[in-house]
Order: structure tokens, then C-alpha cells, then sequence
């Protein structure tokens, strides 16, 4: 929060401030200081939220034509697309929304990572974000259940089955999921009300998480702590809204060419075929966006250990700003992690790539190789790292220069080069 | 670090190659064919989904129900918009059983255009039982639950040929090159002058497919061209935002050093 009392200029808002400050708080909002070196993959946050009112309001009117029933789902999915007004588009911007939406997380998520912005004094911030993480997961996996399509009804059957890995009381378990004792139209009907539930409590953490934000303030590419407010600094309103809506605009460019021209290319085909228990299909994969963790899953040859290692690789990441030894914060300046952060992120995307391939030969071998190699970051190589790198000297101030070159030159150089890999 | 980054390009590069690779080993290309439904501005041809309704009715409706569709649809802008007259004609042509009437029975009577596509068969057991074990799939949405979508439609209806050497077929079982596992027990369901068409274009095998996938294309997304329409608008609408709120960025930032 800013130092400076804020008094409302009016009588009324005087009145009103002092009996619930949401004058104080919009006060706050429009003139926290933001580090002004922020660059576009700081604009993901404002993004993230964007996606998740999308999801929420498409998400809300869907639910008014929509029915959680084995029997009648599917066909009232095909009535949302061919009869409500607008039906088509409601459902493939929710659709694709939620592709769009992890897409934002997973590029929020390697930021941090870059960056730093896990470490001390925003641990919290960062857990946070991980519960957020998982809850969009699981909010993800349900909603891709309701159209009760035939991945629906396998997808649903392979990961409740992953329950049953459960030492004693595994069976017992997914049976309690179920509601019975197989995927049926109980289990449609409970993942229907956690679906609609879960954005909400995402919202919930989404305001804690800014909140945790706003203590210490943004993190920003140089990694350095700065004083708040000065030369570093530009308040929030105007400086970063516009940029923020100048990225979002961007963002919902892309997702609109996904709506409006290749609206099912994310999603699998076999999902247009009515759910049927007696027939499984030749391979179940999961949505993208939770392919690798699908393939850490598969990687393990037993069943309860491969959950235990699929939930390990996110649970990981909470650990994080502990298994980072490092005082600096930002890869600019340490060289040898800036090589290992890239190496993890083409470990991640092989990772997601041999999730999507069934799951032997030389498919397996790699997803092997690839999920030690994922632990070993984390376990191994990040707190060496700590001790063994050498970092270049960090600079004084964003605005000031440091002996030795510039930093801000470095900065951005970096940053350049970020943008065409990523390309 | 630039070696590293190279190393990189030539993973992603190759894990690209290994899949395109992959896929196209499982089965040989699609037939090609031009769509008019694709690009930015996709629209259906209006008489070719008017045939492929033919097409239809005259042969796929003898065993794949198209439970989804409604015969009001057939009217409706962006399908293959026959009059609503007809439409009205194509619906009295069927049957449906409706009911109970005041004294309680069941009766039947003409279809209406706001009944649903009669379906060939009472249930899935009795497509199967006439089918010999194999359901019809209902063709409403097939197109969308098939991978490759149209032109895979297209192909599989093109696709049946004398089986190579050395593989043996069942009784019922026929071959496909465009299948799944190559066999399928689907008969080859258009020939040559299988159908007269009422508009007079000749019905050859080429064009019965690729007219019936155009209507089946349209089936399965009924809101198609009303979908690239407003797609056009909303991005466009976007883009001419995007460059003001650019210009308008620009004029803020420049206040600050370093500028965005």
C-alpha cells in the first residue's frame, strides 16, 4: 500500500470513504508503482485475468442451456450450437478459452521462472499462483468431461482411475468420485457442480494472489529491488493499462482467429462422438496443455509411483524459492541458469509432445530421459547453481548504469533474443 | 548460448519433421479437392449442399440417421436454403409417429418442418442387427469426428478398391485405403449414376462425395459462414483497435524514459 493518506475530494465520497475505503483501494490501485522496465511477458497477468471473467461470463450463460445428463448432455451441446442464439460462438470461446487461458498461464509461469519472481519476498505470491494452477487444471479436466463425448467419458475414466493407486483405500476412493462403480451419470453430474464452483474459488486466490502482489510490489526484468515511488517507477494508471490493453488486444487477436477459423484444431475429434462405455478409443490423450504431465505420468512404470511423480512435478514448483539457491533474481544476469532455463523449457515441450504419443519404443525412452531430467533441474542443478554460478554484477538502480556496460542494454538484449526463440 | 539456442531450434524442428512424418505413414494423403466452406471468407456452395441433400436422403438416410438436424434447417440462411415450400415438401414426404392424442393413442402423421430428421432405424440394436453387427454412425456431426474432417470424408467415400495381395477380408468386410485398419464394413456407397439429380449436373462418383461431404460439412457446423462473417468484423474491429491503442501507448510512454 502507498504511504500517503488519500482523502476524497467530495463531501459524500468523504463520507462513504470513511465508512468502507473502496476509494482508498481504487486510490491504490490506479497509482501503485510499477517498475517502468516491465516488458510484454509482464502483461500476462492482466491477461490471465481477462481469461478468467471470459470463462465465467461464456461459462454462466452456457449453464443456462446446458444439462448434466448422461442421456441428454451431448445432444444439449448440440443444441447450444445449432438453436441458442449465439450458442456457436458462446461454446467455442469458452472452448478455446480455456486453451487460451493455459497458454497465458504457461508463459506467466516461464516468466517467473526467468525472472525470478519466486524468490524472496514473494513466496507467497508464487504458492499462490501454483494452487491457482492446479485448480485451473482441475477445473479444466471437469469441464472437458461435460460435453460427454467420448474422450470425455475415457479421459474421465483413465485419471478418476488414477485414485485407485491409492494404497488400502484406493478403490473405496474412486468409487466415492464416481458415485458408482464407473464413470456414469453421477460423476457427470458432481463434475458439473465442482466445474461451476472452482472458477470462483480461482477468483478468490486470483485476489489474494494480487494482493500478495502489492505488498512488495512487481519483480521486474533487471531483478533488483527498487524504491517505491521513484525514478524506477511509473504508476499503474496510465502507464501500465495501456500497455497491459495494448497486449491484451493482441492476445485476443490470436484467440479470435482460433474462435472464428479453426475452432475444434485444439480439441480432439473423437470428442464429437457421443460417449459409449463398451467402446474405447485407439488412444486417450489428454487436452494439450496437460500433456506433459501426462507423459511424467506414463514415464513411470508403476502405477501408484507414476502418480506419485506426476504430482511431485507441479507440487515441485511450490518448493521453488527454497531449491533456488541464488540471491540474484533475474537470468540476465546468471549465465549458466539462463542455459538451463531454456533447456527445461525444450525438456517441457519434448515432454508434451511424447504425452501426445503412445506411450512406447523410443516414445517412452525419451519421456524417461525427460522427466529425470525435469526433477534433476529442480532437485539438482538450480540449488548448485546457487552456490557454483558466477553472476555478472547487478546494477544499482533500473535507471542508473553499473560499472561495466550497461545494464539496461543487457536487459533488453535479452529480451530480444527471448522473443525470437519463443518464435 | 547461441549453440545452446541452436540445439534448441533443432529439437523443435525435428520433433515437428518426426510428427508429420509419422501421421502421414499411418494413411496416404487425401484425395484433394477444392472446398468452397475453407478461408476467411468460406462460404457453402448453395447447390452442391442442395445436391448433397439428395445424395442424403436418396442414399447415406437408408441406414445413418442424422438425428441433430431439424427439416426447418434445410430453410434456414447459411444451409442449402431450399425455399421454405420446399422444405415443407421434403418434411411431408416422412412419416413420424406422434402422440398420445386425447384418447391416449399414438398416431401417425406427416412430418413437420419443425420435426427432427426421421431416423432410419428405431434404435442402435436394430441398425446393428440389419447392419451386420456394425452401427451406422449418425452422420449429424460426423464430419467434425472424423480426423481430417472433410477431406477425410471425401477420401473414404473414394477410397474403396480390391484389397492388395495377402489381405484377407471376411464376408461383409470391405476395403478401404482411407480407413482406420483399412476395412470397413460399409459397402461402396456411391457409383457412377447411382442418383439422377434433379438439377440436371451428372452424377458421377466425384461428384455425389464431394457433394454429400459439402452437406454433411454443413451439418456439422450449421453457423459456418455466419461464423467467418463475424470473425471477419470482430477481427478487423480488433486489429483497427490494437494499432490506436499502439499510437495512444506510444503517446504516454514518451513522458518516460526508457521508452516502450
Amino acid at each position: 500500500m502507498s504511504d500517503h493518506e488519500y482523502t476524497p475530494s467530495s463531501k459524500f465520497g468523504k463520507w462513504f470513504n470513511d465508512r468502507l475505503p473502496l476509494l482508498t483501494l481504487a486510490n491504490h490501485l490506479t497509482d501503485y508503482p510499477t517498475p517502468k522496465n516491465l516488458n510484454y511477458w509482464w502483461t500476462f497477468g492482466g491477461i490471465l485475468t481477462f481469461c478468467l471473467i471470459t470463462q465465467i461470463v461464456t461459462g454462466l450463460v452456457l449453464a443456462m442451456h446446458y444439462i448434466a445428463h448422461a442421456d441428454m448432455a451431448f445432444s444439449s451441446v448440440e443444441h447450444i450450437m445449432r438453436d441458442v442464439n449465439y450458442g456457436w460462438l458462446l461454446r467455442y470461446v469458452h472452448a478455446n478459452g480455456a486453451s487460451m487461458f493455459f497458454l497465458a498461464v504457461y508463459i506467466h509461469i516461464f516468466r517467473s521462472l526467468f525472472y525470478g519472481s519466486y524468490k524472496s519476498p514473494r513466496e507467497i505470491i508464487w504458492i499462490l499462483g501454483i494452487i491457482i494452477y492446479l485448480l485451473m487444471m482441475a477445473a479444466a479436466f471437469m469441464g472437458y468431461v461435460l460435453p460427454w463425448g467420448q474422450m470425455s467419458f475415457w479421459g474421465a475414466t483413465v485419471i478418476t482411475n488414477l485414485f485407485s493407486a491409492i494404497p488400502l483405500v484406493g478403490e473405496s476412493i474412486t468409487t466415492w468420485l464416481w458415485g458408482g462403480y464407473s464413470v456414469d451419470n453421477p460423476t457427470l453430474t458432481r463434475f458439473f457442480t465442482l466445474h461451476y464452483l472452482i472458477p470462483f474459488l480461482i477468483l478468490g486466490l486470483v485476489v489474494l494472489h494480487i494482493w500478495a502482489l502489492h505488498v512488495p510490489g512487481n519483480n521486474n526484468p533487471v531483478g533488483i529491488d527498487i524504491k517505491k515511488p521513484s525514478k524506477d517507477t511509473v504508476p499503474f494508471h496510465p502507464y501500465i493499462v495501456i500497455k497491459d490493453a495494448f497486449a491484451l488486444l493482441m492476445f485476443c487477436i490470436v484467440f479470435a482467429l482460433f474462435v472464428f477459423y479453426q475452432p475444434n484444431i485444439l480439441g480432439h475429434a473423437d470428442n464429437y462422438i457421443e460417449a459409449d462405455p463398451l467402446v474405447t478409443p485407439a488412444h486417450i490423450v489428454p487436452e494439450w496443455y496437460l500433456l506433459p504431465f501426462y507423459a511424467i505420468l506414463r514415464s513411470v512404470p508403476d502405477k501408484l509411483m507414476g502418480v506419485v511423480a506426476m504430482l511431485s512435478a507441479i507440487l515441485i514448483l511450490a518448493a521453488l524459492p527454497w531449491l533456488d539457491t541464488s540471491k540474484v533474481r533475474s537470468a540476465v544476469f546468471r549465465p549458466l541458469f539462463r542455459q538451463f532455463y531454456w533447456i527445461l523449457v525444450a525438456d517441457v515441450l519434448i515432454l508434451g509432445y511424447v504425452g501426445a504419443m503412445p506411450a512406447e519404443g523410443l516414445y517412452l525412452l525419451i519421456a524417461r530421459v525427460a522427466t529425470a531430467y525435469y526433477f534433476a533441474h529442480f532437485l539438482i542443478i538450480l540449488p548448485v547453481l546457487g552456490w557454483k554460478e558466477k553472476t555478472t554484477p547487478l546494477p544499482l538502480s533500473i535507471t542508473e548504469p553499473v560499472l561495466g556496460g550497461s545494464p539496461n542494454l543487457a536487459a533488453a538484449r535479452s529480451d530480444e533474443k527471448i522473443e525470437k526463440t519463443i518464435k | 548460448m547461441r549453440k545452446l539456442k541452436n540445439i534448441f531450434f533443432v529439437l523443435i524442428f525435428s520433433v515437428i519433421v518426426l510428427n508429420s512424418s509419422n501421421s502421414a505413414e499411418k494413411s496416404p494423403p487425401f484425395l484433394e479437392t477444392k472446398w468452397t466452406f475453407k478461408g476467411l471468407f468460406g462460404k457453402f456452395d448453395r447447390a452442391s449442399l442442395q445436391r448433397g441433400y439428395q445424395v442424403y436422403t436418396e442414399v447415406c438416410a437408408s441406414c445413418h440417421s442424422m438425428k441433430y438436424l431439424t427439416y426447418r434447417n434445410l430453410a434456414e440462411k447459411g444451409g442449402p436454403e431450399f425455399s421454405e415450400a420446399e422444405a415443407k415438401a421434403i418434411a411431408a414426404s416422412f412419416e413420424v409417429t406422434d402422440g398420445p392424442d386425447s384418447t391416449g393413442e399414438m398416431f401417425v402423421r406427416t412430418a413437420k418442418l419443425s420435426d427432427k430428421f426421421v431416423m432410419p432405424y428405431a434404435n442402435e440394436q436394430e441398425a446393428k442387427a440389419a447392419n451386420g453387427g456394425a452401427y451406422p454412425p449418425d452422420m449429424s456431426v460426423l464430419v467434425k469426428a472424423r480426423k481430417g474432417g472433410a477431406d477425410y470424408i471425401y477420401s473414404l467415400l473414394l477410397g474403396y478398391s480390391e484389397p492388395p495381395e495377402g489381405v484377407e477380408l471376411d464376408d461383409g468386410v470391405y476395403y478401404n485405403k482411407y480407413m482406420y485398419g483399412n476395412k470397413i464394413k460399409m459397402p461402396a456407397p456411391l457409383s457412377d449414376d447411382l442418383i439422377e439429380y434433379t438439377d440436371g449436373t451428372k452424377a458421377t462418383a466425384e461428384q455425389m462425395s464431394k457433394d454429400v461431404t459439402n452437406f454433411l460439412m454443413w451439418s456439422a457446423e450449421p453457423h459456418l459462414e455466419q461464423r467467418h462473417k463475424t470473425g471477419f468484423r470482430v477481427i478487423a474491429y480488433l486489429i483497427i483497435l490494437t494499432v490506436l491503442v499502439y499510437f495512444t501507448m506510444k503517446k504516454i510512454w514518451s513522458r518516460v524514459e526508457p521508452k516502450v
